[in-house]
């Protein structure tokens, strides 16, 4: 190697370690900024949380914020972020510094306490499995139900095309999957086999799987495929909302899964940050009645007994089963039912 | 080497050209890769060779290839035509026509994808045509090649564009007098000196394609084994949180990919010889 070659590597190695000092310097400097904030009199969250939850929380947060300012005289300025479940998990695990996250399965909150970013029963530190409000799947139909669909056995019909995103990268699907093959055990007296070929039927009657829930919804109101489309339910109300109700049904099948989309404190960045008791309260404060009813606007079910009795009419009693009941909690469904190898993927591996 | 570098060193400012060039591999390139190869560090050859020979796996690889590879050629084809028209003729709106070229660079794929569905699908303009002919456009591997070769069709054009702006005219005169054709003289004169930019265009094109995600997951379907890409079997993995998992297939992609570049280069470089 020429001397100049060597002199022009060194230099270039040389500005890579300043460059490489220069980011782990300005990130120290971007923690220690953070952690004046707290205590004082005013003071920042950051909730992380999924796609259709946007109108949920910025309705929720203008709330809570009047309420704490009340309470505490502390201004709280609540930032959003918003994303696949999934995706969103990945981003508080790899460093993104979120106070709260409020994601649609546990199983992604779980995934975050793998990394020791929160603790262990986190499940426990709120009523209700931490779910403060919670939804179900139902059945998006064209205008008149044209096919007929009243129930799951309906979708395997010939001739009927369903529409739903892809399990293994979408959490909402997840939970369409578990109804699904819910309602088949308890047709089949808990009959795993029979469970299992009913689902295998049923995404053979899936022409495209998206890979998230809004790509679903699109497919099906814009690209018009498709008969049915499994939605969750706020889902399904705010695209007949915003659609038009001269454009689509809502059918509730006989019965499905209680979807509950949990929250959690992040311990170690809300001690970080000295937020954590206004991140606990924020949390808490999603069962109050002004959060419940919040909730519920947004075609969430509410948990309240007041809040229900006064949406009773929006939210049709139908028969629901839990994930733990049914599939012994996340723990167990994931590896089984999503992972690589599990039930879902045989589905199309060629025999 | 002391001679070469001397050779080329008659500008000024080798040292530092040189350590610019080594700060940004290492930066942009080398570190971001050698993290992808820490992160596989959880991988076991065993389950690298699992993963990797999945049939699922495989079908994805061949799902992304060929339809890069015909969304390449395509696209060299295309884009050859384009360049051409650009170069070779004046026309009312040939600036704005030309600015248009890059569009595909600037719009978010994402854009580009629904946009690309919306056109294809079968009750889209185009993709409502095709319906009746039992062709189906979008969620095809039909509409994989398409969204690629809308992402990969400025790659080519601006490689082969001012290639052939520098190409003197009078030599094809020359060959015409001379009695050429005028298909003779586009192949034994033209062609060769469009063939190296052309390779570039066709490689740029199809390494691009290969790693899309987010145009063509909106127009794919993602059905397992027919129009799932292996970029979207990656994401997949990572919504299971099997970083490994991810990183065997992610590294596999971007070794068949390196070969296939070093093949192209050392093609492209035979191909410059045989011309001078």
């Amino acid at each position: 190697m020429s001397k100049r070659m060597k002199k022009g590597v060194l230099i270039g190695l040389a500005l890579t370690m300043v460059a490489v000092l220069a980011a782990c310097g300005s990130e120290t400097e971007a923690k220690n900024g953070a952690k004046n904030d707290g205590g004082k009199k005013s003071v920042e969250l950051l909730n992380v949380s999924y796609d259709p939850t946007r109108e949920l929380y910025e309705n929720y947060n203008k709330a809570f914020a009047a309420y704490w300012e009340q309470e505490k005289g502390q201004k709280v300025t609540i930032k959003q972020s918003h994303g696949g479940s999934g995706k969103q998990g990945r981003a508080v695990i790899d460093g993104l510094e979120a106070d709260v996250v409020t994601l649609a399965l546990g199983y992604d909150i779980d995934a975050i306490k793998e990394s020791g970013l929160i603790a262990e029963d986190w499940q426990k530190k709120y009523e209700l499995n931490s779910s403060p409000y919670t939804s179900t799947i139902v059945f998006l139909v064209r205008k008149g139900n044209p096919k007929g669909i009243q129930d799951w056995n309906d979708l395997i019909k010939d001739g009927v095309e369903v529409i739903t995103p892809n399990p293994q990268t979408s959490g909402g699907a997840r939970w369409n999957y578990l109804a699904a093959w819910g309602y088949a055990l308890h047709q089949n007296n808990n009959d795993e086999a029979k469970a299992q070929e009913f689902v295998k039927e049923l995404f053979q009657h899936v022409p495209v799987l998206d890979s998230g829930a809004r790509g679903a919804t699109t497919t099906f109101v814009e690209r018009g495929l498709g008969d049915v489309l499994l939605a969750w339910e706020n889902e399904a109300w705010l695209s007949v909302k915003e659609l038009g109700p001269d454009k689509f049904d809502i059918v509730y099948p006989s019965e499905s899964i209680l979807a509950e989309p949990p929250v959690a404190v992040v311990d170690k960045n809300a001690d970080k940050h000295g937020t954590r008791e206004v991140a606990e309260a924020y949390l808490k404060y999603l069962y109050s009645e002004e959060g419940q009813t919040i909730a519920a606007e947004n075609y969430y079910r509410p948990t309240l007994d007041s809040v229900k009795t006064k949406f009773a009419d929006q939210f049709p009693e139908i028969k629901l089963f839990t994930i733990d009941e049914v599939f012994g909690g996340w723990d167990e469904a994931q590896p089984k039912h999503f992972n690589d190898g599990g039930i879902f993927s045989q589905i199309y591996t060629p025999n | 080497m002391q001679t070469s570098a001397s050779k080329r060193g008659g500008l000024p400012g080798f040292g530092l050209t040189m350590g610019y060039s080594v700060l940004y591999l290492s930066l942009v390139v080398l570190i971001p890769l050698s993290a992808l190869l820490l992160n596989s560090t959880g991988l076991t050859w065993e389950k690298f060779w699992d993963v990797a020979t999945d049939p699922r796996v495989l079908a994805s690889y061949k799902v992304s290839f060929l339809t890069a590879a015909a969304a390449g050629l395509i696209d060299t084809v295309l884009g050859l035509l384009l360049a051409w028209v650009l170069v070779r003729y004046d026309f009312p709106g040939k600036g704005l026509f030309d600015a248009m070229i890059d569009l595909p660079f600037a719009l978010p794929t994402a854009v580009a994808g629904v946009s690309l569905t919306a056109i294809y699908s079968q009750n889209g303009w185009i993709g409502s045509l095709f319906e009746p002919l039992g062709i189906r456009l979008a969620f095809s591997p039909i509409g994989i090649t398409l969204a690629l070769m809308f992402i990969g069709i400025p790659f080519v054009v601006r490689t082969v564009q001012p290639v052939l702006q520098d190409l003197d005219a009078e030599v094809e005169e020359a060959a015409a007098t001379l009695g050429a054709s005028r298909f003779r003289t586009f192949r034994k004169v033209v062609l060769p000196e469009l063939l190296p930019p052309l390779l570039t265009g066709f490689a740029l094109a199809f390494s691009r394609g290969i790693g899309e995600y987010g145009s063509v997951v909106f127009i794919s379907g993602n059905m397992p084994m027919k129009t799932e890409i292996a970029p979207l079997l990656i994401m997949s993995k990572l919504e299971q949180f099997d970083y490994a998992g991810a990183t065997a297939v992610a590294l596999l992609l971007l070794l068949i990919s390196f070969i296939l570049m070093l093949l192209i280069n050392s093609l492209q470089r035979r191909v410059r010889k045989t011309a001078r």
